[in-house]
């Protein structure tokens, strides 16, 4: 019996790493010579050309550069092993950051360096959170890629503003009916895409989020079109408005509790009303996983056809995860608009759609902290300077690829079991 | 004394111009496992999808008796011939849960039951003790399936991460986690090897005498044919060319030349004129 | 009458645009079953290729009219049959064993990066040209109406037929064109009779990538503006055109242009135009939920 061999020394092959590189540099010139070597520029409202030909050579050195560096160090790096890719936080740590995180979030407008700015940043990234795991629920959960999931969004926010409208409804009176309604919608949307496969699923909900959009557009007798919706009610303190001064008979939440009015108290007060919606959505997604329903989702994305052969009704399976989906994006728009006290069909565009999908994406379907990471670095990025956030878009879409590319489950996520049988093992998991 | 569980009629199938099924009928009984043999291409796994919902046949009558009820196959939707006719079936490619544990593949295939006890849901999430109650039985009749096909310890690992072997075991031990009354296997032995072979034919025997069900069975491995089989249908080129016990089927000429060919039906190699006595 | 007859010129030229689109769209999933999503982004690429050129051959003279449409015509496809290339080398390919959906969340990643590519390298607002190709003939007077002909559109359905033409004799007839039929069959089957199947896969990108860089030439010249996400749209309308006509099928992607042009010029100049963008939505959705296989589609059927 021979003795095993030793595996070949890792060494980088440089003569084939140049060709390489040499290659890539080359198609790297020919696409950057017409758009990065010259630029279309204004002069005096006729179109001229300007070139930019250091560019070219910066970018395609870069890339000659870059190719060698990861040409080394693919050669130079151990084989990477089959299977589950190595989780970036074990089961016991996440329950523990989990935790952290909440406390935090609870306390951050308490906190010695928080701003009312902060607090309103966090607000913008909790809506996200909130997309991020309804949209979970069908992606990750589900497998079905819906690309129009701004739709609901667009729903909850228009529903609700036309209910105070119509109705004179205030925030808390007309959230349930937002999530009843965007669940309608989910479903209206769910029945015509039952047979439909992967992509084909895919661009008809794009295709439905986009007609949503053009009909808030352009019914303009109903939705007022691209001038929008205004005046809408902010939610209020156990009937207790946040502002100034009330009519008579209503007392204010400042009269209340016997403190001057400062606007930030409606800052802070809507942060915990769309924290404390998150912590819910949380929640119900959470427990809905360990439910049969939530173990019907996924079994429907591993098999469609396993699960019919198991007795499961794939069309109640996919309209049930459309519909709560949709509920959860209903919610978070009836927020969005509380917040704004004014929306239009501009905030609800594909490339919303996209980024909410980037984000699950990105954080790992499946994966609770992950889609909060991913918000956090969507909404933050541009707050680190104005360079990046031009830039903001441009990484995501390549994040998209590179995440399918090396990490397709995500940053985040292993998929962690609903029901165990035996206790699990000790440590990270 | 086993009834009718499964009477198929003048089954048909073709696609475009293929005829895949050509007026098939036969019976599978209560209590009785009976394979359906033939050369690749015969038409087996068509009867199969069209026993299970996944083809609608030109014509045929596929009448399931389940107690005192008749379900007539050819007319129903593929989840409901599992949900309600009790029909469970494996695959011939595996298709399991992949990216699920071993357990949760068992649970899954107890949704009905879970879903009513939890009120579509609604009981679920306010944690009330009859879904907690249906949970818990569901994970023990999971682990006494388990335990039957030897994976209790791997309950907690995902689905495919398990060995080939195993993997088949699983789909058998979900399709029954259904509790089903007519289980169909198409090719449960399929790459296995003869040691697993031998321990699936137990497992097919102890169903049968504990569970009182019907097993109907596609499959090429001869010991696993005539080891177990009560009543063996023979197919070729979509046609039915000979039933019977397992002893009539192997001699007969019929199916010797559909596996052979026409040639080497007249003068079997001496090997496996042996190899077929020994069988007896 | 003649009102009609204008409308139908109209939507024919728009149509050989949106099919020289769908071609790229038809192509590309015939071959290797995904939905090329960043397609629609590779026209808008070539649009703004089309823009530069023309831009810099008059900066330094060249400004008859057929001979800078011709060296733009190359241009165009030469740097765009590029970007195709690389667009399905850096995102498409690695991820040709990967489960189901990673190619087109990959190539969704892909269009936002393009969009945001040439939003940063040439600006958010939009970009207008000078018209090239000016004056027409008046082809019938009607009921008041005259029914105009511009030499643009001339251009546009001659280069169009030309293109088609030359394109349906290379898939028919050249050992490539033969190569792509057969991973388009099997491709597994094509690699073992010693078919390059990544060569074929990418001359498959560069093709429909070079189509696609032809129409977004004329539609700049066309309506004379452009700008970054001119893409989306046009993307979405030109894969109802391949879907309606039946992906997977070459005649089929230039049928459906055609109709999907047709509609939208009579939608638009009979109805309303501010609902013409639904109308295609609509039909993409109905398309697909009841007739998936399109007009000269042939069905798809899953092994169990």
């Amino acid at each position: 019996m021979a003795e095993a061999a030793l595996p070949p020394p890792r060494r980088v092959h440089w003569q084939s790493l140049l060709k390489e590189a040499a290659l890539a540099a080359g198609v790297a010139l020919v696409l950057a010579v017409p758009l990065v070597g010259f630029e279309t520029i204004n002069v005096n409202a006729v179109l001229g050309l300007r070139t930019r030909f250091g560019w070219v050579a910066i970018g395609v050195a870069g890339v000659f550069a870059g190719r060698i560096l990861l040409g080394a160090a693919r050669s130079l790096m151990p084989e990477r092993r089959y299977g589950a890719p190595r989780l970036l936080l074990g089961r016991r740590h996440t329950t523990l950051a989990a935790t952290a995180a909440i406390i935090f979030a609870l306390a951050l407008p308490f906190l010695p360096f928080s701003s009312r700015y902060l607090v309103d940043l966090a607000t913008t990234v909790l809506i996200y959170v909130m997309l991020g795991w309804g949209l979970n629920v069908v992606v990750g959960l589900a497998g079905l890629l819906d690309l129009g999931y701004v739709a609901f969004y667009a729903v909850g926010a228009y529903s609700f503003a036309l209910f105070a409208q119509w109705f004179d409804l205030s925030f808390w009176e007309a959230l349930p009916l937002a999530g009843l309604l965007a669940a309608s919608f989910g479903i209206a949307l769910g029945f015509p895409v039952l047979r439909l496969r992967g992509d084909y699923l895919a661009i008809v909900t794009l295709g439905f989020g986009e007609i949503v959009r053009l009909v808030l557009l352009n019914w303009v007798p109903v939705t007022n079109g691209p001038n929008g919706i205004s005046n809408i009610p902010r939610p209020s303190f156990f009937g207790m408005p946040l502002t100034p001064h009330a009519p008579h008979g209503i007392t204010t939440f400042s009269a209340f509790f016997h403190v001057p009015f400062n606007p930030g108290q409606r800052i802070g007060f809507l942060y915990y009303v769309v924290l404390a919606l998150a912590l819910v959505t949380n929640v119900f997604t959470l427990r809905l996983r360990r439910l049969p329903i939530g173990r019907a989702w996924e079994a429907l994305r591993e098999d469609e056809i396993a699960c019919r052969a198991l007795g499961i009704n794939p069309t109640t399976i996919k309209l049930s995860a459309f519909a709560i989906g949709a509920m959860l994006g209903g919610f978070a728009g009836a927020f969005f608009a509380t917040r704004q006290g004014f929306i239009s069909p501009e905030s609800f565009t594909f490339i919303e759609s996209a980024t909410i999908l980037a984000i699950v994406v990105l954080g790992g379907s499946g994966s609770q902290l992950g889609v909060v990471l991913a918000a956090i670095v969507l909404v933050t990025l541009p707050e680190f300077g104005r360079g990046l956030a031009q830039y903001r878009m441009l990484l995501f879409g390549a994040a998209m690829i590179g995440i399918m590319i090396w990490r397709p489950r995500g940053l985040m996520a292993r998929r962690e079991p609903s029901l165990r049988l035996h206790p699990p093992r000790r440590g990270g998991g | 004394m086993s009834g009718a569980l499964l009477e198929v009629e003048h089954l048909s199938m073709r696609f475009g111009g293929l005829v895949a099924v050509d007026d098939l009928s036969f019976t599978a009984r209560d209590r009785e496992i009976t394979a359906i043999i033939g050369p690749n291409g015969a038409g087996k796994t068509t009867v199969f999808n069209c026993l299970t919902g996944f083809y609608r046949p030109g014509i045929g009558r596929l009448s399931l008796h389940r107690g005192e009820r008749r379900f007539l196959l050819e007319r129903m939707d593929g989840f409901r011939i599992a949900r309600d006719a009790g029909v469970a079936r494996t695959f011939q490619n595996i298709r399991l849960f992949a990216g699920m544990t071993v357990l949760e593949n068992l649970v899954v295939a107890q949704h009905q039951k879970l879903m009513r006890a939890s009120l579509w849901s609604v009981g679920g999430l306010l944690g009330l003790p009859l879904y907690r109650r249906a949970e818990a039985e569901a994970m023990e009749r999971a682990r006494h399936w388990l335990d039957r096909v030897g994976l209790v310890e791997r309950a907690d690992e995902a689905a495919e991460s398990l060995p080939y072997g195993a993997q088949r075991r699983l789909e058998i031990a979900r399709a029954l986690c259904t509790d089903p009354v007519l289980l169909c296997l198409d090719e449960p032995a399929a790459g296995l090897n003869p040691r697993e072979s031998a321990e699936l034919n137990e497992l097919l025997l102890s169903v049968r005498a504990e569970l009182g069900i019907g097993v109907l069975l596609i499959e090429h491995d001869m010991t696993v044919v005539m080891g177990i089989s009560d009543h063996i249908i023979v197919l070729d080129y979509g046609r039915k060319i000979a039933e019977g016990k397992p002893d009539a089927v192997r001699r007969d000429p019929a199916v010797i030349k559909a596996y052979l060919g026409e040639e080497e039906s007249e003068a079997l190699p001496p090997e496996i004129a042996r190899d077929l006595e020994h069988r007896s | 009458m003649a009102y009609f007859v204008q409308q139908l010129i109209n939507g024919l030229t728009l149509g050989s645009i949106y099919g020289l689109i769908a071609i790229g769209y038809t192509m590309v999933y015939g071959i290797i079953g995904m939905i090329n999503f960043a397609h629609g982004d590779i026209y808008m690429i070539g649009a703004f290729v089309s823009l530069i050129t023309l831009l810099g051959l008059t900066a330094v003279g060249i400004s008859g009219v057929p001979i800078a449409l011709a060296l733009t015509l190359v241009s165009a496809m030469l740097f765009t049959g590029a970007y195709g290339w690389a667009v399905e080398r850096l995102a498409y390919r690695p991820l040709r064993r990967s489960f189901r959906l990673a190619p087109l969340i990959s190539a969704i990643g892909m269009s936002i990066f393009l969009e945001n590519y040439v939003q940063l390298l040439q600006g958010a607002q939009v970009k207008a040209l000078q018209p090239i190709v000016r004056g027409g003939f008046t082809l019938m007077r009607s009921g008041g109406f005259t029914v105009e002909v511009s030499w643009l559109q001339v251009v546009i359905l001659v280069l169009t037929v030309a293109l088609m033409t030359v394109f349906s004799l290379f898939i028919a007839g050249t050992p490539l064109g033969r190569a792509q039929r057969a991973c388009e069959q099997d491709m597994v089957m094509a690699s073992l009779l010693g078919i390059d199947v990544d060569r074929t896969i990418s001359t498959t990108f560069i093709i429909g990538a070079a189509l696609a860089a032809v129409a977004g030439l004329m539609v700049t010249l066309y309506y004379g503006v452009i700008d970054f996400f001119i893409g989306f749209l046009a993307g979405i309308k030109a894969f109802t055109a391949a879907v309606l006509g039946g992906i997977g099928s070459l005649p089929g992607a230039m049928l459906g242009g055609l109709l999907i042009g047709l509609i939208e010029a009579f939608w638009s100049g009979y109805f309303s135009v501010e609902y013409k963008d639904v109308s295609v939505f609509v039909i993409l959705v109905l398309v697909l939920i009841f007739r998936p296989t399109g007009l000269l589609g042939k069905p798809d059927v899953e092994k169990v």
